[in-house]
């Protein structure tokens, strides 16, 4: 039962990548479709988006350890990729290698460079709970944001850009397809049951005989190869990157998808990666109808009050989210 | 020598602001075990309702700043910070009461975010400037001093450090020698019980909460007396920074939490002379990390056990 639904998962979401990508540019050629850029940024924005919320869930869902810093793995992700095709990019496609190739290496690269990250960042502060782990988290964040505006190879304060850009929809959204699969047949196999035993019960699950750090990091460590991969499909999209990007608010928009969805649904929180994706660029159509009165405007620009009270109502309303099952988050942690 | 001395003033002269929100958090999180992440933004509205208020209560004292005016906008804004204290209590966290600790955290960054962005839309993203409430000057130590002349008090630091001690000795009175003094420590020692010598918890609650709200409303008037730039993300970094000292103190510990305060301060204070004021941020969050990997119970905290 659990395997049929993993691999419905996978052929959804190879068939709708496959589909925007043959439909609106040619394959995996590095080209911008002929299509309205600004639907094209939003698109893309959003297959981001579902890697970046998809893979928090599998640690702030799944496996119950909040984590508030997933712009900082995405950060060591952008930054490693952009510096790996800056630096070798040119002179391996002229060689051996096509671009392309070189493309998904700086990927690669950038998930591994992220996710040793993790591993750095997870192995001391896992053995936190709770609201501290929220606040390493969100100090480790600060910290890779402060490293990297100290680091002059890196552009420092200045950010770094002349990227080419290598992202298309077919990468945008096989990662996103790959990242789904990966995520949802972890969860379903013995490692997801550990994920599951440690969010549910810390204490019984380490009784029960399981290496509870041991799980804590792989899942962090995963979590953070995947923000990885997503920092580097934005580096490859924008061109150009900067600190201040990565900054918490940053991680906060990934949780607040998260939340939304509901913690330990990948279904629900897809969809939520989705709303927030687009609700800003609705809300930017409804600040100019002039019909409406001047503050409903400004609040529409500034879409972090939606956000917030958002937040708000649904954990006093539905703290479970919009797709989550109840017994997730109602055990006590 | 002369610049270290000096780097330690500014340092504690930042490190009493810190303090002073340190205090809420070690307050909040000692009557109901939760870290409210939105207390650094209530310290912002502190800053602000000097900022608006100020200027029409100093005229009530004539013209120009006045120290008997500076004390009222002082103690307006506590009292105003402690109703907003007290009305986040009400309707974001008490309906949560028995609810997971990560609901309740989520709530507390929503709250945050919700006051960081609706002070944006209210007060405007851009930094404004506070009214002058005290005539700030130096003060150059004599040459007649020896070896300690050429160093430079402001009156604002001065006058900041007092008010904090001041503050600090009102909170020990509270809290050791009243009865809602009492019941606080009862209430922290262990909830069930202090409901069952009968202890209104909600309204012990509510008071940490409008104490601690207040003296982070205290922290934000004299804040913009130092640095007299204020803008509605300010409580972010304050509130982050005092968290940190809150628990390098020792979490739920108060004396913990004035020390932790001064340590930061003071520690950013020779980071930004020392090495580069870039690493300002990072510093801190490192001495959080290491706080919390060698000694999570803090410098004077004592260790719980979790009962199973």
């Amino acid at each position: 039962m659990m395997r049929e639904h993993s691999k419905l998962y996978l052929v959804l979401a190879c068939l709708s990548s496959v589909l925007l990508s043959s439909a609106f540019s040619g394959g995996a050629a590095p080209v911008i479709p002929p299509l309205n850029s600004y639907y094209f940024d939003v698109l893309i924005g959003l297959g981001i988006n579902v890697i970046l919320a998809v893979s928090l869930n599998l640690v702030n869902g799944y496996t119950g350890q909040f984590s508030l810093g997933h712009a900082g793995f995405m950060a060591v992700g952008a930054y490693t990729s952009a510096w790996l095709t800056l630096s070798y990019g040119y002179a391996l496609g002229a060689g051996a290698l096509s671009t392309t190739t070189t493309f998904v290496l700086a990927l690669l690269g950038g998930g591994i460079g992220a996710a040793l990250a993790g591993f750095a960042v997870g192995v001391p502060s896992l053995r936190l709970r709770g609201d501290y782990l929220a606040i390493v988290t969100l100090g480790f964040n600060e910290i890779i944001k402060g490293v990297i505006q100290n680091a002059e190879p890196l552009g420092a304060q200045r950010g770094l850009g002349g990227m080419v850009q290598h992202t298309t929809f077919f990468w945008t959204f096989a990662c996103a397809a790959l990242t789904i699969y990966v995520v949802v047949n972890l969860v379903n196999s013995t490692y997801g049951r550990g994920f599951l035993a440690v969010r549910d019960d810390e204490i019984a699950a380490e009784a029960m005989g399981i290496n509870t750090t041991k799980y804590k990091v792989i899942a962090f460590v995963l979590g953070a190869f995947f923000a990885g991969v997503a920092g580097g499909l934005y580096a490859h999209f924008k061109q150009f990157i900067h600190p201040e990007g990565f900054n918490f608010m940053r991680s906060f928009d990934i949780v607040v998808m998260v939340i939304l969805g509901g913690m330990g649904s990948t279904v629900g929180v897809c969809i939520a990666a989705a709303l927030l994706t687009i609700l800003p660029e609705l809300l930017r159509f409804v600040a100019r109808i002039e019909a409406l009165p001047d503050w409903l405007q400004r609040v529409a620009e500034n879409r972090m009050i939606l956000y917030s009270l958002l937040l708000i109502v649904l954990m006093l309303t539905r703290p479970q989210g919009l797709f989550g099952a109840r017994a997730a988050v109602t055990r006590k942690a | 020598m002369i610049e270290f001395l000096q780097q330690l003033i500014n340092g504690l002269g930042q490190g009493s602001i810190y303090a002073l929100i340190a205090l809420g958090y070690t307050m909040v999180f000692g009557v109901l075990r939760f870290i409210n992440f939105a207390h650094g933004d209530v310290y912002m509205l502190g800053a602000f309702a000097g900022f608006y208020l100020g200027p029409k209560l100093l005229r009530l004292f004539g013209e120009g700043p006045s120290y008997a005016g500076a004390l009222v906008v002082l103690l307006v804004a506590m009292l105003l910070c402690a109703a907003i204290g007290i009305l986040i209590e009400w309707f974001c966290y008490r309906p949560l009461r028995d609810r997971p600790r990560l609901t309740v955290l989520i709530t507390a960054i929503g709250v945050s975010l919700f006051l960081e962005n609706g002070g944006q839309f209210v007060f405007g993203a851009d930094p404004k400037s506070f009214p002058e409430i005290i005539a700030d000057r130096a003060i150059e130590i004599p040459e007649a001093w020896g070896s300690i002349s050429g160093l430079t008090i402001t009156i604002s630091q001065l006058l900041v450090v007092g008010v904090t001690l001041t503050l600090l000795l009102v909170l020990s009175h509270i809290v050791l020698r009243t009865k809602m003094g009492m019941a606080m420590r009862a209430l922290s020692f262990n909830p069930v019980a202090a409901q069952l010598m009968g202890i209104n918890i909600n309204v012990v609650i509510a008071f940490t909460f409008g104490l601690g709200s207040a003296l982070a409303g205290a922290a934000g008037i004299l804040t913009s007396i130092q640095q007299p730039s204020i803008d509605p993300l300010m409580g972010v970094n304050a509130g982050l920074k005092a968290f940190v000292a809150a628990v390098l103190g020792g979490i739920g510990n108060l004396p913990g939490a004035a020390l932790g305060g001064v340590l930061i301060g003071v520690i950013e204070a020779l980071v930004v002379g020392y090495v580069s004021p870039t690493y300002r941020d990072a510093i801190v969050f490192a001495v959080l990390i290491l706080i919390l990997i060698f000694k999570p119970t803090g410098l004077l905290g004592a260790s719980e056990r979790e009962k199973v």
